[in-house]
């Protein structure tokens, strides 16, 4: 019997059209819109202006407290503007355009492809390198990792956790890095083990991906303390708390951080990160993003340089197909609608997902029958009809006491769903009002 | 400024099932169980279960459209079940008139006047069967022997009633048909009740293809068979054995078909079974010390009152503990 997490999970098609496709460079754009905020925690501070030169892997952003991140220039060139444009959000967010000249790297940047496996600087010197460099959550939470690897006072970590789960339908970006960047991971996941000082790492992974099994199970054995593990394939089992769950037996208490546990979670993505900054001192600028959907005519896996407007990649991936109905900046379950294609790709974007029409479309609302399908595949032993009622009648106090704050906000139950009722759309809304309320409170 | 696309919260995608597929996978449990009982009553059968069919989904559409005036709801599937059942609950006699108001009842009082679809907090056929029942007691209860025994329209009383009736052990066992024939469906009894072999197979059908969990049937049908088992085992000169409990009278189909309506029943595993063991429990009851010889549609009724309560308190495990 494989592992899994115990409460709940859907199992979506699976859709990985782009698996098997090789990594490939994304040509250059001619300019770049590099939005200050990519991560959770205060957006960083610009600290070039209008006509200057950057080098790639400048700092053109500075952060601006403990849970913020450097901003890095993703190219050279010119600084056109400082200035608002919409990112994923749909929001106008501050950022530095750049009109991309030739690609003139920092040269203390070693852009070789070959691997170094030692390293030999102490914890501090790791967190703060992994600082400098903006290193965040790449599995799309974009949590910067600086923070995650200093546990608050008395609490220790005991076990570092790699996801490499990916359980969103159609992404790739994660496997891809597994299978052709093996080692470099691997190297990474011991660099954040000395940062944390913990002896043991595992890494999870779906069964859906048996070659990158294989392949990191035979190198983790060069690699000391570090192992894999197969999972079973369920949704949402790339969730933190799900992962923990899956591969500890361990349940994060509600309200508290994996610490809590003695876990910490980070994304193979990240590790991959990790090395490049502290072995290759290369700041993080760019990332593998999947473009992929049923019309797609070459789903694809690409390196791209942040700030990259998403029709580059869309047009590197065959263009636009005609039936397009939405286009989603992540995976189908969890990611962002962009309303244009002009949205920049940031840290977080694992993932551009072009959905047919009739596949994105949402069905008519009917009633609720009280299957009770949506308890049942709830991760968080929730109950998605009746948060939805509190939500919509306004009821937060009782929204509040049924642990609505405990909500992942996977989407395992307007998915499940068959009278079509959109559970998490006022799920959300009532967690808002919960959290301004919560947040009141403690004024 | 370009076009700007459709967006929308996630998720994104859709399980593609629906509603009106969930309605109809029930169906699709209940045909062999029509088959079965127009093979051992004859047309007599088809004819109760068309009528109770065309009025409840007549009912629906009528009293949506023109009382109600909002979009009718017929093809939901919904209706069409409650029908089915209704006539599954009534003796294959029944004049047409009686089986109209059984509908209208179930349809217009049970299910739309709280609300339609989701909104009803007792199940409608049960609701339509115990308004006949107390309406119309002689048309309700007498039920015609199987037309392969030869003669048509002569109504026997049905195993339960043998046993509520009394007399001696011995001659209560003597009358009562042979087990095999009650797994069959070889006995009298209203349309939908008397195969325990078919309703099974329904049942299973139902619980593949997820439209029902477990829980309920399994919590009905245990604690019948073990109060049964219970008062047999104490003094078996009063106390049938409890294999006869099990497969007599409505109790299967109501199991498995009627106590398990999603609308009525409660959410969660736990409660479900509390809301199962409190049918059962009620059911026994009626059926050993009360008026009725059959007790489980008053059991279910009840039991759905209690649903709402149940739903409230018995909460599903929450991941994080507390």
């Amino acid at each position: 019997m494989l592992k899994t997490f115990k409460l709940g999970g859907v199992h979506p098609p699976e859709n990985k059209l782009s698996a098997d496709k090789k990594i490939e460079n994304l040509p250059l754009p001619k300019t770049v819109f590099i939005p200050v905020a990519q991560h959770i925690g205060a957006p960083a501070t610009p600290i070039v202006k209008r006509g200057d030169e950057v080098k790639t892997g400048q700092i053109i952003a500075k952060s601006s407290s403990f849970v913020s991140t450097n901003i890095h220039s993703s190219v050279s060139g010119k600084v056109k503007k400082v200035d608002v444009s919409a990112d994923s959000s749909g929001y106008s967010k501050q950022g530095i355009f750049i009109d991309v000249a030739g690609d003139e790297w920092l040269e203390e940047i070693d852009r070789t492809e070959e691997l170094v496996k030692e390293f030999n600087l102490d914890g501090s010197e790791i967190v703060k390198k992994i600082q400098d460099a903006g290193i965040v959550g790449l599995g799309g939470a974009t949590f910067p990792t600086h923070v995650k690897l200093v546990p608050p006072k008395g609490m220790k970590a005991e076990v570092l956790l790699l996801n490499g789960v990916e359980c969103e339908p159609y992404l790739t970006s994660d496997h891809r890095l597994m299978l052709e960047k093996a080692d470099e991971i691997l190297v990474g996941v011991q660099i954040l083990m000395k940062a944390m000082n913990v002896e043991k790492a595992v890494i999870g992974i779906e069964n859906n991906k048996p070659d990158a099994i294989q392949l990191l199970t035979e190198k983790a054995k060069n690699y000391n303390g570090v192992s894999v593990v197969a999972l079973k394939v369920q949704y949402p089992q790339g969730g933190e708390k799900q992962l923990i769950n899956a591969v500890t037996g361990k349940e994060v208490p509600s309200g508290a951080l994996p610490i809590a546990v003695g876990a910490v979670v980070s994304n193979v993505g990240t590790a991959f990160a990790v090395y490049e900054a502290i072995q290759k001192n290369k700041p993080l600028f760019e990332r593998v993003v999947t473009v992929t959907g049923k019309g797609v005519s070459k789903p694809s896996n690409f390196k791209v340089r942040v700030g990259t407007a998403t029709s580059e990649l869309v047009e590197a991936a065959g263009g636009l197909p005609e039936n397009t109905g939405k286009v989603i900046s992540g995976g189908p379950m969890m990611g962002r609608a962009i309303a244009s294609l002009d949205v920049p790709v940031t840290k977080g974007t694992s993932g551009i997902l072009l959905m047919q029409k009739e596949e994105s479309e949402r069905g008519e609302v009917l009633n609720c029958i009280r299957c009770g399908r949506c308890v049942s595949v709830c991760p968080m032993g929730l109950e998605p009809y009746l948060l939805m009622t509190l939500g919509e009648k306004h009821i937060f106090d009782r929204a509040e006491d049924e642990r609505v704050m405990d909500c992942i906000e996977c989407g395992s139950c307007s998915y499940t769903c068959p009278s079509h009722r959109p559970l998490l759309d006022y799920i959300r809304y009532g967690k808002g009002k919960v959290g301004q309320i919560i947040r009141s409170r403690k004024k | 400024m370009n076009n700007l696309l459709t967006v929308a919260p996630s998720p994104h995608v859709h399980s593609n099932d629906s509603t009106q597929k969930i309605m109809y996978r029930v169906v699709y449990a209940m045909v062999p169980l029509l088959a079965w009982s127009v093979f051992v009553f004859g047309l007599d059968a088809l004819r109760v279960t068309l009528i109770a069919v065309v009025a409840s989904l007549a009912f629906e559409y009528l009293i949506q459209k023109y009382l109600l005036k909002v979009k009718p709801t017929v093809t939901d599937g919904s209706a069409l079940i409650t029908g089915i059942l209704l006539s599954f609950n009534v003796p294959s006699n029944l004049p047409w008139w009686i089986i109209v108001i059984g509908a209208l009842a179930a349809i217009g009082i049970a299910k739309l006047s709280f609300g339609g679809l989701g909104s009803n907090v007792f199940n409608p056929a049960l609701v339509g069967r115990v308004f006949l029942l107390i309406s119309f007691p002689v048309q309700m209860t007498s039920w015609p022997v199987n037309a392969q025994s030869g003669i048509d329209a002569v109504t026997a009383a049905t195993p339960l009633g043998i046993m509520k009736e009394g007399g001696s052990m011995s001659e209560i066992l003597n009358s009562l048909p042979s087990i095999s024939d009650m797994l069959i469906g070889n006995t009298g009894g209203s349309l939908g009740e008397i195969s325990a072999v078919l309703i099974i197979l329904g049942g299973l059908y139902m619980l593949w293809k997820k439209v029902i969990t477990w829980h309920i049937p399994v919590a009905v049908l245990g604690t019948v068979a073990a109060i049964a088992a219970i008062m047999w085992l104490i003094n078996p000169e009063v106390y049938v054995n409890p294999i006869y409990h099990l497969l007599t009278g409505g109790l299967m189909l109501g199991a498995v078909f009627m106590a398990t309506d999603m609308v009525t029943s409660p959410m969660t595993p736990k409660g479900q079974i509390i809301f199962g063991v409190g049918i059962g429990l009620i059911t026994i009851s009626i059926r050993m010390f009360g008026a009725y010889p059959e007790g489980i549609s008053f059991a279910i009724l009840i039991m759905n009152a209690f649903t709402p309560l149940i739903n409230n308190y018995v909460k599903p495990k929450r991941f994080g503990g507390k």
